[in-house]
């Protein structure tokens, strides 16, 4: 399968625009690049430093509850701004405290999976994995529905599925905007473990098939276990270990 | 008879274009009290709410200030030859006044309503403020927003107050409130109980609609 290119009117209005195009190649064989997170964040009492910079396609946010790994997604996706410190994809500058960088939410292209999917309740399948498809990118948008297996839900509302379907849905949502890089917060932990088994594939096939970076938070060995290329622990917002695996 | 029905007729005309009017700000205010905190918010959600506890005749004497021909509002109107006071326009104005505080509480409740997260979301997808408003804020608030603007709607039928200050009993100004007034002043008793009959069956329609939208479709 043919990598998506990552086209669209969204291109245009880059602002810092120093990503390499990779125009249409082939393959998941292209590095996308390291991922910068040098930032502090601070929220009442609690703070979250970062001082990472991660080469791997997967990678794995673990840690107790409470030590900020939703803040660490919700940071890179633009939902939070932090104090001080860079964010980066690759070589395109999210945020910059000094130089003054902070690209908006909507021109990060960073997809973001939420714990709660988020699927917009008044749009059927369909719409809601158009809403964030480029325009001309119908090419993308057939791929990931024939990815995640969607072809025969496209028609249904969102609120008859079921939670193995949603957590697809909300997934092919996210790719089919062409995301520089996927956040996924416990894409799983909503589901039983027969599901998770049957979830768990899906996931796969994006890592090999997409070639598009995952940054997930889990709790579960065997997830990890099944896809991270580094897993990052994180303790009290603090990255505490950093290893290939877990 | 026909006076009753073109009084009737323009009355609702007059309403559904003050509800025209009064969407846009109104959807702007609700939607900035709902989703933002900024420094004279308080002082915004107040003004917003004044004519709600202000006896109307009171909304109507600001109103006779602003747009008068001194006023500065009316003034600048007049100098592009737009007269105002005593006008259909009068009559437009102080509905969309009385309108605006029904439709922005109600509408702000829709929009507070709405799961954050679906804005977020639509945003990290590419979506630019304006589209996440209109794609997904405005279509997840409609009831609030339907509600809000049919009470504004059904307020500015029924507004006196600051109809009659700022556009007086005139002919071609007149609505049925201030119709059924001048009628009963004027000892044309039976003029009046046939306004006043017009005047329930347009507001029997209304809350039947609105009773309607409330307890209606399930949202889809």
């Amino acid at each position: 399968m043919t990598r998506r290119r990552r086209s669209g009117a969204r291109d245009d209005e880059d602002p810092a625009g120093g990503e390499p195009r990779d125009g249409g190649m082939t393959g998941k064989a292209a590095p996308p690049g390291a991922i910068t997170l040098d930032f502090v964040l601070r929220q009442g009492g609690f703070a979250l430093e970062m001082r990472e910079r991660i080469e791997a396609r997967v990678v794995a946010l673990f840690g107790p509850s409470g030590a900020g790994k939703t803040t660490v997604l919700e940071s890179i996706a633009g939902l939070r701004r932090p104090r001080r410190g860079v964010i980066r994809i690759g070589e395109r500058t999210l945020f910059d405290s000094a130089a003054g960088v902070d690209v908006p939410c909507h021109r990060r292209r960073v997809g973001y999976v939420p714990q709660d999917l988020a699927l917009f309740p008044h749009m059927n399948v369909r719409g809601n994995l158009l809403y964030g498809a480029a325009a001309g990118a119908e090419g993308g948008f057939e791929q990931v529905v024939a990815l995640l297996e969607l072809g025969p839900l496209l028609d249904r509302d969102v609120a008859g599925l079921s939670g193995g379907e949603r957590q697809r849905v909300a997934l092919a949502r996210a790719l089919a905007a062409s995301p520089a890089l996927l956040l996924l917060d416990e894409p799983l932990a909503a589901l039983d473990a027969a599901l998770r088994s049957r979830i768990l594939p899906y996931l796969e096939r994006i890592r090999d098939e997409l070639a598009t970076p995952m940054l997930y938070v889990s709790h579960a060995e065997a997830e990890v276990r099944a896809l991270a290329d580094r897993v990052l622990v994180l303790d009290a917002g603090r990255v505490v270990r950093s290893a290939p695996e877990l | 008879m026909s006076d009753i029905l073109s009084v009737a007729a323009f009355t609702a005309g007059m309403a559904a274009l003050a509800t025209a009017v009064m969407l846009p700000p109104g959807l702007a205010v609700a939607w900035l009290l709902a989703r933002r905190r900024f420094p004279g918010h308080a002082v915004l959600e107040t003004l917003v709410s004044l004519p709600l506890v202000l006896p109307p005749v009171a909304t109507g004497l600001i109103l006779v200030t602003v747009l008068g021909r001194r006023g500065p509002l009316g003034g600048l109107l007049d100098r592009i030859g737009l007269e105002v006071m005593f006008t259909w326009r009068a009559v437009v104005a102080a509905m969309a006044v009385m309108g605006l505080p029904l439709l922005v509480r109600s509408a702000r409740a829709g929009f507070e309503q709405v799961d954050r997260r679906c804005e977020q979301i639509a945003a990290t997808l590419g979506a630019r403020p304006a589209r996440v408003f209109f794609t997904v804020s405005l279509p997840l608030a409609r009831r609030g927003v339907l509600a809000g603007a049919l009470l504004g709607f059904s307020r500015a039928l029924g507004e006196f107050g600051a109809t009659i200050m700022v556009a007086g009993a005139l002919p071609g100004t007149r609505t049925i409130a201030v119709a059924i007034y001048t009628y009963t002043e004027t000892g044309q008793t039976t003029a009046a109980a046939a306004m006043l009959a017009v005047s329930a069956a347009i507001a029997c329609g209304a809350l039947l609609a609105s009773n309607r939208l409330a307890g209606g479709a399930a949202p889809r």
